[in-house]
């Protein structure tokens, strides 16, 4: 049987995704520090609210409040022994939501990172960590989501790690990494190193793409480097509304709905089908984001100029492809045998 | 690894050629290697400090410095401050005997609210890469938390890191409270992680935001440097 996203996929040019988790709780009144996932359980009519929002707002998919819902994130909050209840109910409410919206809706189960380093870097096994992502999938399948989804993740092994317990559950899935240092995720993968990635997998993810990451401008560099690589399968681009501002003791996402309708435009130009927004991202944002992306026509491939007219400057000079700032990488004189 | 290159014996190196190769042992982390290093140094005589700055601390200065230039990325970077932690472990009984100067100390943790902590233990290893004592107090700290500890470690440096827009502000929090008390003046504060930048570095009354783990290092230098300056003058 075919997925919901891939039957979505096959019948439209585009699809919009939804906008922040995060920015939207605060603004229900979530406080730093709590777990958004318990209000699955606690406060589950907000979270209905939160999907609601981007449903409302035109999104064709919306992500599950199950980011942190993961054993190695919800240990820090003593809650490592609900990670199926919490991710199941996430689902559930979200099944709800897009069963209700009278159109096609994709339920998309958000898996985050585990916030700890892998081997042989760090101390986190691969094996523990597929066991992680799989406890945390299992919950969001029995809950009813059409498909998985990891985001915002930096290291390699980590991507493998969840890849490998979705192809273990057999699952679809989609996967977008977070390219926030010089062009490159914080552990050195550049755009190309991605597809290359991804390209090799035998359980292939239905699209795949960047997440958060720095502003607007760096994320569409990403996907200009994304088709350096030319990739076989649709590109997902959820950019962040701009760049964190601190504003009378809150803080506060620079990007209007115009830059981001904006963003959506040149996304969708530099090759993304599912275009969607990350933190700072209100329903305001989604609604002007679908408005531009239905009332402009699909142009050509954005040079580095026209992004930084469009949605300000990138954060670093180079987007990681090229020779790093023209020096050459260290050799080591001798090695030892 | 390569086969046509010989084997290289470190103790039959001359020690300029050693610390040479120490630094590439480092950039390489290679653990093994940096405490065997370590220890040829001090059969031959040198001092602790001198082990420490002109073998390990410079090292390490240029892994910082590629870090920071987008040449190297975080695994790297852990992997020599491993090397590194190597050198230091048979280092530090030394030091203390010997009674070395420290180059400054430091206090860091996330503020309240905020359990990300990759970032300031990316700080931690660069500053103690950097010669630097630090006492890393971890996740989720209140205000009482960080003005205890910076007491109690007889800090220099105050370092907050956050990940979360939500969690920034309440370095402010912090702040505010050292001016209340009338202690802001006696510590550097430094503010790190992903969604700070200088402009809110500077609207919170920190003296300066550190974009990564090696601007850390060295805005760290120089304002402890500056400090000396003025405590000497």
């Amino acid at each position: 049987m075919t997925d919901l996203l891939s039957t979505l996929l096959a019948e439209r040019d585009w699809l919009l995704g939804d906008g922040a988790t995060g920015t939207n709780l605060f603004s229900m009144g979530l406080e730093a520090g709590e777990a958004p996932e318990i209000w699955n359980e606690t406060h589950p009519d907000r979270i209905r609210q939160l999907y609601d929002g981007a449903i409302n707002a035109g999104s064709d998919i919306f992500l599950t409040n199950s980011f942190g819902g993961n054993a190695a994130r919800l240990k820090l909050h003593d809650q490592q022994d609900n990670v199926h209840t919490l991710n199941r109910i996430a689902a559930e409410i979200g099944r709800d939501a897009a069963d209700a919206s009278g159109r096609k809706v994709v339920v998309a189960g958000s898996v985050g990172p585990t916030g700890e380093i892998l081997e042989p870097v760090g101390a986190l096994s691969f094996s523990d960590a597929v066991e992680i992502f799989e406890e945390q999938a299992q919950g969001l399948i029995d809950g009813g989501v059409d498909v998985l989804w990891v985001e915002t993740i930096s290291s390699p092994e980590e991507f493998k790690a969840a890849y490998q317990a979705f192809e273990n559950l057999n699952f679809p899935w989609c996967g977008t990494m977070s390219f926030d240092t010089a062009g490159r995720t914080m552990m050195g993968v550049t755009a190309v190193d991605m597809v290359n990635l991804i390209e090799s997998l035998n359980h292939a993810p239905i699209a795949f793409g960047a997440n958060c990451g720095v502003g607007a401008a760096d994320l569409l560099r990403t996907l200009v480097g994304f088709q350096k690589a030319t990739p076989h399968l649709p590109v997902i681009a959820k950019g962040n509304a701009g760049i964190p501002k601190y504003v009378e003791g809150h803080i506060h996402y620079d990007g209007t709905p115009e830059l981001m309708a904006q963003y959506a435009i040149l996304a969708r130009n530099a090759g993304a089908r599912i275009i969607a927004g990350c933190c700072g991202t209100m329903p305001v944002h989604l609604t002007a984001m679908k408005a531009a992306l239905e009332n402009h026509d699909h142009g050509q491939l954005p040079s580095a100029d026209e992004i930084q007219t469009a949605l300000g400057p990138f954060s670093s000079p180079d987007d990681g492809l090229g020779d790093p700032s023209g020096a050459p990488r260290r050799e080591r004189r001798r090695r030892r045998g | 690894m390569s086969d046509e290159e010989d084997e290289l014996i470190l103790s039959e190196l001359d020690d300029d050629e050693l610390v040479e190769q120490m630094m590439d042992d480092l950039y390489d982390g290679m653990k093994e290697e940096i405490e065997e290093g370590v220890n040829i140094l001090l059969e031959r005589g040198w001092a602790p400090y001198k082990v420490l700055t002109e073998a390990l601390v410079a090292g390490m200065k240029i892994v910082g410095n590629d870090f920071r230039d987008g040449i190297l990325f975080v695994p790297e970077v852990l992997l020599a401050a491993n090397a590194m932690k190597g050198g230091m472990a048979i280092l530090k009984p030394l030091l203390a005997e010997t009674g070395a100067p420290t180059i400054g100390r430091m206090v860091i943790g996330t503020v309240k609210g905020d359990i990300h902590d990759i970032g300031q233990n990316l700080v931690t290893m660069m500053m103690e890469g950097a010669g630097f004592e630090v006492k890393n107090i971890g996740i989720n700290n209140s205000v009482e938390d960080f003005l205890e500890a910076i007491a109690e470690f007889d800090a220099d440096i105050l370092g907050m890191s956050a990940l979360l827009t939500t969690t920034m502000p309440y370095m402010k929090v912090v702040i505010d409270q050292m001016v209340a008390n009338g202690i802001r003046d006696d510590y550097i504060v430094l503010v790190g992680g992903a969604p700070l930048n200088e402009e809110f570095g500077k609207a919170i009354g920190a003296d300066a935001y550190c974009r990564d783990a090696a601007v850390a290092v060295d805005t760290a230098k120089q304002f402890m440097t500056n400090r000396h300056n003025v405590r000497g003058g």
